[in-house]
């Protein structure tokens, strides 16, 4: 995935604004799967989602001017893209917005819900060739959709889309702190409802896959 | 002070990106020498963490991406990206 450098952004962006509107283009290119799939994860319908991510490219457009640089440009239009969804959703169902309320997390709210992780000391390692078969993906999709909204938020940014912990907790204004948590619930209710899933996936042999630290 | 598998669970996800401390670390590395099962908690929750990163998992609906560019273009086309400022 291509990504621009923090200059290069800055440089391009300085251009937009002198008047190479085109460069727009490809300076969202990028931020183009984090917006959706973090509209789609609080819209649940690809047509809203593809309309409010229409919406909030041009809001970036429009208020491209006021982006100071101190964060990745892709963080502040995620940012965005989150307020849009969120603008939506209370226009749609202004019953959702408690759980919906990023803003109190402290970390004692969290539900005190069971984490043991699910036992399966024959499941080893999937080869990622086999995430083609469609299958695996909709199990992965699936599993994902059905996460609490706080927790898919942060796997969508974090796993799925790679931002860092810094960007991750800017887009979805909490605490670096409150991403770590999350995460960690999040990959546990992952695992606990995947893995007995994947187990038919697994392959003959043992292969391991390099990770990013 | 030997670690139990509870507590390997609860630093699983910041072991797997790296973010546990040397000591703790070497802690969990003893305790999955020898425990088959907290091996393959970690195994597991590693390789859920790898496939849903895989881009073809998610996927943008097919045409997406030409139709937002072409409604920016649209948009392009009647607002200049900084209308406040358009005169500096």
């Amino acid at each position: 995935m291509t990504n621009l450098g923090a200059e290069n952004e800055l440089e391009i962006i300085r251009r937009i604004l002198a008047g190479e509107k085109q460069l727009f283009h490809e300076l969202i290119r990028p931020c183009e799967r984090p917006v959706y799939f973090m509209l789609m994860g609080i819209l649940k319908n690809e047509t809203e989602a593809e309309d409010a991510a229409q919406d909030t490219f041009i809001k970036a457009y429009r208020n491209l001017h006021l982006f100071r640089g101190d964060a990745q440009f892709r963080t502040w239009v995620v940012s965005i893209a989150r307020n849009e969804a969120l603008g939506r959703l209370r226009k749609l169902d202004s019953r959702r917005e408690d759980s919906l309320d990023p803003g109190s997390y402290t970390g004692s709210d969290e539900p005190a819900g069971d984490f043991t992780p699910a036992i399966l000391t024959s499941w080893r390692e999937i080869p990622v060739e086999t995430v083609v078969r469609e299958e695996l993906a909709v199990l992965l999709r699936e599993a994902i959709a059905e996460l609490p909204e706080i927790y898919r938020n942060v796997v969508l940014l974090r796993d799925i889309e790679e931002m860092d912990i810094r960007q991750t907790a800017a887009a979805l204004d909490i605490t670096e702190g409150a991403v770590k948590v999350r995460l960690h619930r999040a990959r546990a209710l992952l695992q606990k409802s995947l893995a007995p899933k994947l187990k038919g996936f697994a392959p003959q042999r043992r292969v391991w896959f390099g990770r990013r630290t | 002070m030997r670690i139990d598998c509870k507590h390997v669970w609860e630093h699983i996800s910041a072991y797997i990106d790296g973010e546990v401390d040397p000591s703790l670390r070497a802690e969990i590395d003893r305790h999955l020498e020898t425990c088959e099962i907290c091996s393959a908690v970690l195994d597991s929750t590693r390789n859920v963490v790898v496939l849903i990163a895989d881009e073809r998992v998610f996927e943008l609906p097919a045409g997406m991406s030409e139709r937002l560019h072409k409604r920016l273009d649209e948009e392009m086309n009647t607002e200049p990206p900084n209308p406040d400022h358009s005169t500096s």
